[in-house]
């Protein structure tokens, strides 16, 4: 009871733009703001061809909507705060980083490159260090999977370094 | 009707789709939904019922599954067996394990076939009142759905429609249906032809819980022993009957509805057993009919939720969203037609879901305690592997890399849903009902020549509007009494 007593208080005084309930408000009003001020752009049907709403009325109305109940959670969060979220933990960042670097490696050199690396990264630093099961999980397990779909859906993976020495 | 059925292909797949349900069911963190998303691209290969039969049969032994983890380890497997684990943790604890999921089997098996007999007779009933209705109708129908997963999903209500409505808005991008005008496309070819919907699911499904297990890795289990499965006796069945049968019929009606499905249906289902129960104050302490009243629920749960989908085309559940998703991209249009010109496709999945039911039975009560030992299985092996399969899966259906860089985006942002209390199961619904909500509204405005008060004048749609604003106010009703 004691520790509760003490969350809430510290919550209490974190200036608001620290707080959950402010960072999430923000964020949601902030990206669905961007995105009604798109739709602005959109095309708009000939009034002779309208027929019922033009096409950006309906993501229009949405937009708005989300805003509207956005300002709501925040409004009864004033009342009712959220519970403080523990602080993420180093494995959390690092297997982000991990999907930053299968994106920029399946971009630039090869696809199943990509996925051995980001499994290798992430069970490693998951706590992985037997080399077998790094290897089980970087490569074995990944090519098996290469080879069943590729073999069984026919699939055609994208071009790369690796991949090209299987395809050509 | 299971003549489809008997054909060895059918059974083979049966097999395999229970065997594969159970081991996602009984894996923390994956379940039916994600499981059904990731083998979504194999069933490619496959004749359209044996795709549905596959997904099916994963569903219902995927929503048992998840029992024998709530009881041998107090980890759901998924969401639906959260309340398994109240008591029967508490009784595997008391070195009653083996009884625990015996009864937890039972009563599953018996939920589930109770729901199957719901979706026989019901879903004929409901595709028929479905010829009564046009556009109006549906598009009140569609909002109807989304306000009673506010209402009564999990979380927050008003989180559930932010959700629900953002799902909505990604079924927006790409070219308007009606027009062909671009909506949220920035210039991105890929972007033109709309989001996928399995790169959407595997991401806020697969991949935010991966995101999530990185942040639990020195959690420890303890795990309790189990010796063999019991078969409930005499004493327990004379017990837990009624509560049985409440629960399947609770079940069954809470998956008809457009909500999530098992995991409402289990915590209605527990508390409902408690509230009849002779002995209320051993639930929380290993209580046999604690453990009744939510496993027949979350298994009746899974007939009843394929009731709107298979008559309307609403999806009762997420998982039923990812089926739906499996029919359409199989050709099979589900509604009132489907009953009319494919009444041998739709016997075909009503007997699958019969066997599956008894399978998981069988398969339970022998290998429980082999599929227990799959938990064992590390997550810093199991989820780089499964990473490559949601991966290959993803990009597999449309061949484009953008799908997966889509889905990675999808699972960091359901992992901070998630994290602030936003389900991403209606986002799911929301997607899935989008192109619904959007073109019936628009088409029903066209009929209506802009007139939006016409559809006051059309009484299935005001029924269901009415419905929709009891769906609203029902949470607050509940809050302010709860207050008093």
């Amino acid at each position: 009871m004691n520790n509760v007593h003490n969350k809430k208080r510290a919550n209490k005084s974190l200036p608001f733009f620290f707080k959950d309930e402010f960072k999430v408000f923000f964020v949601i009003i902030f990206f669905s703001t961007i995105l009604l001020i798109s739709t602005f752009t959109f095309d708009k049907v000939p009034p002779i061809l309208n027929r019922g709403i033009q096409p950006a009325t309906f993501p229009k109305g949405l937009l708005v909507l989300i805003m509207f109940l956005t300002t709501i959670i925040y409004y009864l969060s004033f009342k009712n705060p959220w519970k403080k979220e523990k602080k993420l933990p180093k494995p959390f960042f690092l297997t982000i980083l991990s999907f930053i670097l299968f994106v920029i490696i399946s971009k630039t050199l090869d696809f199943f490159l990509a996925i051995s690396v980001l499994s290798i990264f992430v069970s490693y630093n998951w706590g992985e260090k037997r080399v077998f099961y790094l290897l089980l999980v970087g490569i074995i397990f990944p090519l098996v999977v290469f080879i069943f779909f590729e073999m069984i859906l026919g699939l055609r993976f994208p071009p790369g370094i690796i991949t090209n020495l299987y395809y050509y | 009707m299971m003549a489809p059925l008997f054909s060895s292909k059918l059974l083979i797949v049966l097999l395999f789709g229970t065997l594969f349900g159970l081991i996602l069911g009984v894996l923390p963190g994956l379940g039916p939904t994600t499981g059904g998303a990731l083998i979504l691209p194999f069933t490619m290969t496959l004749d359209p019922l044996s795709a549905i039969v596959l997904l099916t049969s994963i569903y219902c032994a995927g929503t048992y599954g998840g029992a024998i983890t709530a009881v041998l380890i107090n980890t759901p497997g998924t969401p639906a067996a959260a309340a398994t684990c109240l008591d029967g943790y508490p009784l595997a604890q008391k070195g009653e394990a083996g009884r625990a999921l015996g009864m937890a089997t039972v009563s599953s098996t018996v939920g589930g076939i109770f729901s199957v007999i719901v979706l026989v007779f019901f879903a004929p009933v409901l595709a028929k009142l479905a010829y009564e209705f046009g556009q109006p109708e549906y598009f009140a129908l569609a909002i109807f759905g989304l306000t009673m997963l506010a209402s009564i999903g999990e979380g927050s209500p008003i989180k559930n429609l932010i959700a629900g409505a953002f799902g909505i808005l990604i079924s927006t991008i790409g070219k308007d249906f009606m027009t062909s005008i671009d909506r949220f496309t920035y210039g991105i070819n890929e972007l033109s032809v709309g989001i996928g919907f399995i790169p959407v699911v595997v991401g806020l499904f697969a991949i935010s819980e991966m995101l999530t297990q990185s942040t639990l890795l020195d959690q420890v289990f303890k795990r309790v022993a189990l010796k063999a499965v019991k078969l409930p006796s005499l004493d327990d069945y004379k017990k837990t009957w009624k509560t049985i049968l409440r629960s399947s019929g609770i079940g069954s009606f809470i998956g008809v509805l457009p909500a999530e499905g098992g995991t409402v249906a289990s915590l209605i289902g527990y508390s409902e057993a408690k509230r009849f129960s002779k002995e209320p104050e051993e639930f929380g302490k290993g209580s046999i009919e604690g453990i009744a009243g939510a496993e027949a629920a979350n298994n009746a749960a899974t007939g009843g939720a394929m009731v709107p989908t298979l008559a309307l085309g609403i999806p009762g559940s997420a998982t039923t969203a990812v089926i739906l998703t499996g029919l359409i991209i199989h050709g099979v249009r589900p509604g009132p037609d489907l009953f009319r010109e494919q009444p041998d496709f739709l016997y075909g999945i009503f007997g699958a879901m019969l066997i599956a039911n008894v399978l998981f039975f069988i398969f339970g009560f022998f290998g429980a305690k082999l599929f227990a030992r799959i938990t064992l299985v590390p997550n810093k092996i199991l989820w780089p592997m499964i990473f490559a399969v949601s991966v290959c899966g993803t990009y597999s259906l449309s061949q484009s890399i953008i799908d997966v860089w889509i889905m990675l985006f999808f699972g960091v942002l359901g992992f901070f849903m998630r994290r602030f209390g936003f389900s991403v199961v209606p986002v799911i619904i929301g997607l899935i009902l989008g192109e619904l909500v959007e073109g019936t509204l628009r088409q029903s405005l066209v009929i209506f020549d802009g007139n939006w008060l016409m559809f006051l004048t059309r009484p299935i749609a005001l029924t269901f509007f009415i419905l929709s604003f009891i769906a609203l106010a029902f949470p607050l009703l509940r809050s302010k009494k709860q207050k008093k």
